[in-house]
């Protein structure tokens, strides 16, 4: 790193440090109980917000006045352990590139733009402060994740991203609905860390390290990854299903709809924009490898065909403004994901940008909607047309029938992990607990917990319970 | 032998023994608790003090200045060295926060005496690396559970069936290491197996796991918390396996571990009841260690025994947290919502915070340690080692669906003020901070448990002059005092 200029590192640094700083200020006064007042948070983030741009823009035009397209800012290695042919690299490394910078500056553009709406959407609200921590964490998720050089960077952009999502889901936690919701999406997240973190490790296994420069080059989207055909098939499946997780891509499509039980500023930004393309964002980081495995690209062209299809045909039936726009965002992330397979990565870094921002816009303004259109049918002077889709009505009743069906039960999606993936696990783990309970029982000649008396609710004499 | 410059094992050793003494005479249960406050938190400075002592001298092992126990024993029975170094406050700091955030709602049925006296057991325990005091302090240790069991009126025979099978598979195995040679590495199954099954038993391995589920069920929740969290049974493994065991041998624990790692972890998810959630949450991070311990590669024990440390503060503060809430609700269940948060919502901070933690998420001390561990295990067991993953993975839903029901769900309206208390926020602040700066400065303390798993492989391939990992090549060890960034 000192060998670079320096213009460059510093505001990369800068890009990196100021969402760090607003999570240190927000956390640690929340942490020792001492909460910030409205105004100053509202401050702080509108502060950090505009740092962050200012420094993404200012990167953006040193790049574009010296013709540099890949400005590495490493500042060494995090954990390195070096002993005979044992050798551990976990370096943290933060890349701009025609990738990152873009995704950055749009994290920036619209966490600052709904940073703002937040502060008077939430203004008085209980959870204000508990709002802007996760939105902190947030933030600084998607600045790591949008600028990591290797996959621990990424992995933890990406986890930070996935556990504020979930707390912000569940953000109306004094009702169970969002509590449920938010564990769902949890659950599938963790599914797609899991996914990447094998990715990850399969990556160290083979190439020692898992910095993309070596496996993608350091010219996106025209690197060339250092695998085999069958190795980039292996990862990227592990990939396409941690970005499948990650952007509500079928067979994962039924966390997103629930997604929106969080406040309304946080579904805008998070699942209508950024969080819901940060699997797609991933696979253009890892786009190189596509160009080795034909096997590879089919299926994430499948993936995002059946996402296509079903989002589109779904989002027709919801009876809710928010569920309705959410598989219209899924919608769009989908061609986005076959615009990667098909190998339009610039068309796909544009649509991400284009979707986002109207998105986002759609979303803030979902609270207005029937003012909206309640003033556009009076400048009308009639009603807002309601037309059917000409495909709908070249299909038979029953087809109809099944078709509605199908989409108002959102595919059935939700219902088919459930049981058939999580209850015949939970179901084993059932049947084995109570074999323990007879083998303690047995063992003890009679009840072995105690916990089975503990009533749900009922507060236990503490004498006796403790 | 290199000399400490004062008698800190000794007297962090004896310092509990004498508080004990002193608390086993009074009647009044809070002065009781500020003297084992007192004497507790002299042993965690005492043991600080060894651990910076050593780190100075620069030594691979070192015993105490004047040695008062050699004098007598003719033996040197007490020593530090790179492995137990770190654990030694580490155990000393649990036992003090325990007992510092003993609330009064539980001073009639915490017993400060008998937490003493265990702690001067687990101190001596980690102060020894001879196999016979060993075997006698892990027997011992034993001893102070079962009769809080007794005296509570609490069934015994799951804890003391498991334990007595403990201790008398350990005696029969290693009385026939000893006769085969305890130098040589080439053993009878005659002495491994009865050894293998004590350290399963210890170790809370399914199916041998029963024990630690039943005492997490009947003791008070401090001092089944204590028994565990110091993860003494990996601490013998490493002492007693570790150089003994043949290649296979490991292999065989680390597959049962990776096992018990995914099956707990499945076991967690399904609770009803917050002791026994956590029981098999702690369960499945042992088994992770133990998968790290058995890896027996450098990184893979790095990993372990990085993630030992990790597992240790983070379980041990989401365990204080979990009790700091059983002692304003009583047993906690798991099977509805109880909406705590309005009323704790510094708990639910450290709820949170240590959960995290103990599943490595980035920015705490077990991020890097989870991903040497797996990294370790992926290459001790290609595609099996991938459960570990796995099991990471169900621990964070577990945990998570754990936070929700107890603080989130529903409005609980509370007669009385729930709020943390001071001697709490203490005990958990201190170890997030331990936490979050062992995870934003990882490097020393991930650097000097890798120069402690080679100086374990070292011992151990050096007894069979078999070489490993290039150990004996020429080398340049992670010095965790001057490890320099490395370019790629």
């Amino acid at each position: 790193m000192l060998d670079q200029p320096l213009i460059p590192v510093l505001l990369g640094l800068v890009v990196v440090a100021t969402p760090l700083l607003l999570v240190l200020v927000l956390g640690l006064s929340s942490l020792f109980d001492r909460p910030l007042q409205e105004r100053t948070t509202g401050r702080c983030v509108q502060l950090a917000s505009w740092i962050g741009l200012v420094a993404s823009l200012a990167m953006l035009a040193w790049m574009l006045s010296t013709g540099a397209r890949y400005v590495p800012i490493e500042p060494g290695n995090w954990v390195a352990i070096e002993h005979g042919h044992s050798h551990y690299h976990f370096e943290f490394k933060f890349v701009f590139d025609r990738l990152s910078v873009p995704f950055v500056i749009l994290t920036f553009v619209l966490c600052g733009t709904i940073g703002a709406f937040g502060t008077k959407y939430l203004h008085r609200e209980a959870g204000f402060n508990r709002f802007f921590v996760l939105y902190a964490f947030f933030l600084l998720g998607m600045v790591v994740a949008s600028l990591a050089g290797t996959i621990e960077t990424l992995f933890t952009g990406w986890e930070l991203v996935g556990l504020s999502s979930t707390l912000l889901v569940a953000y109306y936690h004094e009702r169970p609905a969002p509590v449920r919701n938010g564990l769902r999406v949890w659950c599938v997240y963790r599914v797609s860390d899991a996914a990447l973190l094998i990715a990850a490790v399969a990556l160290h296994h083979l190439r020692g390290e898992g910095d993309f420069s070596l496996l993608a080059g350091q010219g996106w989207p025209y690197g060339q990854a250092g695998l085999t055909s069958n190795e980039a098939l292996f990862i990227g499946l592990l990939l396409l299903l941690a970005a499948a997780g990650k952007s509500a891509l079928v067979p994962f499509s039924g966390w997103l709809p629930r997604a929106m039980e969080g406040p309304t500023p946080s579904s805008a930004v998070f699942y209508g924009a950024l969080s819901v393309h940060l699997g797609a964002f991933l696979l253009l980081r890892f786009s190189p490898l596509l160009d080795l495995s034909i096997g590879l690209r089919v299926a994430v062209i499948c993936v995002g065909l059946v996402t296509v299809v079903f989002a589109s045909v779904t989002a027709r039936v919801q009876t809710d403004i928010k569920s309705a726009l959410s598989f219209a965002s899924l919608t769009q992330v989908g061609i986005i994901v076959v615009e990667i397979g098909c190998g339009l990565r610039y068309l796909a870094l544009a649509h991400i940008i284009g979707h986002a921002c109207l998105r986002t816009l759609q979303f803030v303004r979902a609270p207005m909607i029937l003012q909206d259109y309640r003033n556009m049918e009076n400048a009308m002077g009639s009603r807002l047309p309601r037309l059917a889709s000409t495909w709908i009505l070249l299909l038979p009743d029953r087809g109809r029938d099944w078709l509605y069906r199908f989409a108002l039960e959102r595919g059935y999606l939700d219902a088919i992990l459930t049981d058939y993936v999580v209850e015949p696990v939970l179901r084993v783990f059932r049947w084995c607990d109570r074999m323990e309970r007879l083998w303690t029982d047995g063992l003890s000649g009679g009840s072995s917990r105690e916990s089975d008396r503990v009533q749900p609710g009922a507060i236990g004499p503490i004498e006796e319970t403790l | 032998m290199n000399h400490l410059h004062f008698a800190w094992l000794e007297a962090a050793i004896l310092l509990p023994l004498a508080g004990a003494l002193a608390v086993f005479r009074m009647r009044n249960p809070i002065q009781a608790r500020q003297t084992s406050v007192l004497f507790s938190g002299l042993a965690a400075i005492c043991s600080i003090g060894a651990w910076q002592d050593f780190f100075t001298l620069h030594a691979e092992v070192a015993n105490d200045r004047w040695d008062l126990v050699s004098q007598i024993c003719g033996a040197r029975y007490l020593v530090i060295d790179e492995f137990s170094a770190p654990l030694l406050p580490l155990v000393a700091l649990l036992y003090f926060l325990t007992i510092l955030a003993t609330l009064s709602t539980k001073l009639k049925r915490f017993s400060f005496a008998w937490t003493l006296v265990s702690e001067s057991i687990a101190l001596a325990t980690f102060s020894t690396s001879e196999p016979r005091l060993l075997i006698v302090l892990l027997a011992l240790a034993a001893i102070p559970p079962y009769f809080e069991l007794r005296w509570r009126g609490k069934p015994t025979t799951v804890y003391a069936l498991h334990m007595a099978l403990f201790v008398g598979l350990l005696m029969l195995g290693w009385h026939f290491i000893e006769s085969e040679g305890a130098t040589s590495r080439e053993h009878s199954l005659m002495a491994l197996l009865p050894l293998l099954l004590a350290m399963l038993i210890r170790n809370g391995m399914a199916p041998f796991h029963c024990w630690m589920t039943d005492l997490f069920e009947h003791a008070t929740f401090g001092t089944a918390l204590l028994y565990a969290t110091p993860l003494v049974g990996a601490y013998a493994t490493v002492r007693l396996v570790l150089p003994v065991a043949p290649d296979w041998i490991l292999r065989s624990m680390g597959l049962i571990a990776i096992f018990t790692a995914v099956y707990c972890s499945g076991m967690a998810l399904i609770q009803r009841e917050a002791r026994r959630f956590y029981t098999y949450l702690f369960l499945s991070h042992s088994a992770q260690v133990l998968v790290g311990l058995e890896a027996a590669t450098s990184l893979g024990l790095a990993g372990g025994l990085s993630v030992w440390l990790s597992v240790s503060l983070s379980l041990g503060g989401f365990g204080l947290t979990l009790r700091a809430l059983e002692a304003r609700r009583g047993r906690l269940s798991l099977a509805e919502y109880q909406g705590l948060y309005e009323h704790a919502p510094a708990l639910a901070v450290f709820f949170i915070l240590t959960g995290l933690a103990s599943v490595g998420f980035p920015g705490t001390f077990g991020f890097v340690g989870t991903e040497l561990l797996i990294d370790g295990a992926v290459a001790a067991y290609p595609f099996i080692g991938m459960a570990v993953v796995l099991a990471a993975a169900l621990n964070g839903i577990a945990f998570v669906q754990a936070y929700f029901k107890l603080f989130t769900g529903t409005s609980y309206t509370s007669s009385v003020p729930l709020k943390i208390g001071s001697r709490e926020r203490f005990a958990v602040l201190s170890l997030a901070a331990l936490i979050l700066g062992g995870g934003i400065f990882p490097q020393p303390g991930v650097a000097s448990r890798h120069h402690a798993a080679v100086h374990i492989l070292d011992h151990r391939y050096n007894r069979s002059g078999t070489p490993h990992e290039g150990v004996h090549q020429e080398h340049e060890a992670a010095d965790p005092r001057n490890s320099t960034p490395l370019a790629h």
